[in-house]
């Protein structure tokens, strides 16, 4: 059985003719439901830009990707807007709205479902900031979080919507040791616990050890598999 | 997703952007007020100046009007022979008809001696052509030589004719021709006149000593109460000269009112002002636009990154203008209709706030804010979360 993400002979360059630069060179990754995958490897290697293909925030045109059995490459924009509705997308920087509150913000995740009335949104929210240990922060605009609170806050935003995957860029990069360790540990128990899969990019090796499995991209081209 | 939610989601993240930054918000509110204050004045001054236009016109009591071809407005007339109006006269439906003498005349303030023209309607005091009680009641007065009629809503500058008339003190000049102010009527001050004076058709020769008793400027003509004044109208046109004009009353209105709005620029030129503000208000709400979706593009790169459709993001940018447009609308109204009771009380001219004047200048507010959303929505595009992350 293909792997929830499949990722086979995956080519990107940016730009064209005389300037193409290739990123992604014949990039093959199969990521089963439930693993949590590092991606590791040094700036300019091509692993973000191989996570906004993933995350359907980036158009690809050679060679195939499968998220959640649907093909990416070359697909319409309401396909990729399908695909990111049910990712979870955790960012380098937290990437919050300032205007509004924790919950606020966690419950944006929530909007774009109509299934649920307000009462239940806020309350989902709420019940998924608790879990990250903000129960008491949720009125705190992001400005009065410290970093390691904001990150959790959008670790809080990822996971509330209960996606089949999580994509996260960086997520310990501006974070000091301890709060990074703290927020990573706590994206995967809160994973497991729901059987999330996910993708994370960083080349912080202190976090390495939750991963399951390790790869390794330089540039373009995956090393370990 | 039901349509409530398509906008009451995005209504809401607009708003609570906009309360988040006060300062942003209260700086975009002054610049909307500005244009709605700068609308609402230049379309109240515009329509004061039509309605005071048309003040004497208004008052008149007649069928039709007779009036020379060559008059554009009632205070600069063509004169014409008054066997003319006569003529009339022979119409079987015609029952009177009345010459009224038109001129600007300086008037002599009683207090300082200082000179200020105004208008003078001349007419015979028997005839009663304005609608005006002050007017009827002096009707005997007027016939004594040398009398005048004064309107008290004339400017203060001719002096406060009441105090003075009630302190015995009535004698002035007009055209340096001596004259007795026996009373007070009504009637209010326009663009062309400060002010207004009303006398006997014998008292206006004297004192327009040059004028012909024979040129009139203005023919009242009264019709039989049983006939139709489009008939006669009609009927007359064919009959009479072709060099006078024969309206009826909402024509002759219409024709005051469009001499200021075509002939005279004043109508382009309050027209030209409702445009400038609106244009300066909509710079200023579509910077306010546009800065905003500049400095909240890594938000919006976010949100779209999580799933939100451009479609989202368009509505986000139109509800922060509709708020916009709202929020600077009350303040803005609240603020001009001071400044109406400011001028009606300082220019004495009428300035009412209708309700016609209130809805047309939203609709031109809200239409300057989505105009500036419309604007501002291209910036969107840099919101592109594959390019920011």
């Amino acid at each position: 059985m293909a792997g929830i993400i499949d990722v086979r002979r995956l080519n990107f360059s940016f730009g064209s003719g005389e300037i193409e630069r290739p990123v992604l060179k014949d990039v093959t990754l199969s990521i089963d439901k439930g693993e949590i995958v590092l991606m590791t490897g040094p700036s300019g290697s091509g692993k973000t830009t191989f996570l906004t293909i993933v995350g359907g925030l980036r158009q690809a045109c050679h060679g195939s990707v499968h998220v959640l059995d649907q093909q990416l490459v070359g697909s319409e924009e309401q396909v990729r807007i399908k695909i990111r509705q049910q990712t979870g997308y955790i960012f380098q920087q937290h990437n919050l709205l300032k205007a509004l509150t924790a919950l606020q913000n966690v419950s944006m995740a929530l909007e774009m479902h109509d299934t649920m009335t307000e009462q239940q949104r806020l309350d989902r929210a709420a019940a998924m900031l608790d879990a990250v240990g903000l129960g008491d922060r949720m009125d705190y605009r992001p400005e009065q979080l410290s970093g390691g609170q904001r990150q959790r806050v959008s670790i809080a935003r990822a996971l509330v919507g209960q996606p089949k995957i999580i994509l996260a860029d960086e997520p310990t990069a501006s974070l000091d040791k301890q709060s990074g360790y703290e927020a990573v540990g706590m994206l995967k128990r809160l994973a497991k616990e729901r059987g999330t899969t996910i993708l994370l990019v960083t080349h912080d090796y202190r976090i390495l050890d939750i991963a399951d499995r390790v790869v390794e991209l330089e540039d373009g081209v995956i090393r370990n598999a | 997703m039901n349509i409530v939610n398509w906008c009451y989601f995005p209504a809401r993240l607009a708003w609570r952007q906009l309360v988040f930054d006060r300062t942003k918000l209260v700086a975009a509110i002054f610049g909307v007020m500005f244009a709605c204050v700068l609308v609402f004045m230049q379309l109240g001054f515009r329509d004061s100046l039509y309605d005071s236009a048309i003040s004497a016109p208004l008052k008149l009591t007649g069928d039709l009007f007779l009036m020379h071809k060559q008059t554009e407005a009632m205070w600069r007339p063509a004169k014409f022979p008054r066997r003319e109006l006569m003529r009339a006269l022979g119409h079987p439906a015609v029952v009177d008809v009345i010459p009224v003498y038109l001129g600007l005349a300086s008037f002599k303030n009683i207090e300082t001696r200082v000179k200020r023209t105004l208008m003078v309607y001349g007419f015979d005091p028997d005839s009663q052509i304005f609608d005006i009680a002050g007017i009827r009641n002096y009707r005997d007065g007027l016939r004594i030589k040398d009398t005048v009629l004064f309107d008290e809503y004339s400017r203060p500058e001719f002096g406060p004719m009441r105090q003075l008339l009630e302190a015995g003190r009535s004698s002035t000049e007009v055209n340096d021709y001596k004259v007795d102010v026996i009373g007070l009527f009504h009637l209010g001050v326009s663009f062309a006149a400060d002010g207004n004076i009303v006398t006997s058709d014998l008292n206006f020769m004297r004192i327009f000593p040059n004028r012909n008793h024979n040129a009139i400027d203005l023919g009242v003509i009264k019709l039989d109460s049983g006939s139709s004044i489009q008939q006669v109208q009609r009927e007359l046109r064919y009959q009479l000269n072709e060099f006078v004009d024969v309206f009826t009353y909402e024509e002759l209105l219409k024709h005051e009112k469009d001499y200021w709005a075509d002939m005279a620029p004043i109508g382009f030129i309050f027209g030209f002002g409702t445009i400038m503000g609106l244009i300066v208000g909509l710079v200023i709400v579509y910077q306010i636009l546009f800065t905003d979706i500049a400095n909240l593009r890594y938000e919006f790169a976010t949100l779209k990154a999580m799933g939100y459709e451009h479609g989202y993001f368009i509505r986000v940018v139109f509800a922060s203008a509709f708020f916009l447009a709202v929020l600077g609308f009350f303040p803005g109204l609240m603020l001009s209709t001071g400044l109406y009771y400011l001028a009606e009380s300082q220019i004495f001219m009428p300035m009412p706030m209708t309700f016609s004047k209130l809805g047309t200048v939203f609709v031109f507010i809200l239409s300057m804010c989505v105009m500036a959303g419309v604007l501002a929505i291209r910036k969107l595009k840099a919101a592109d979360p594959a390019d920011m992350f």
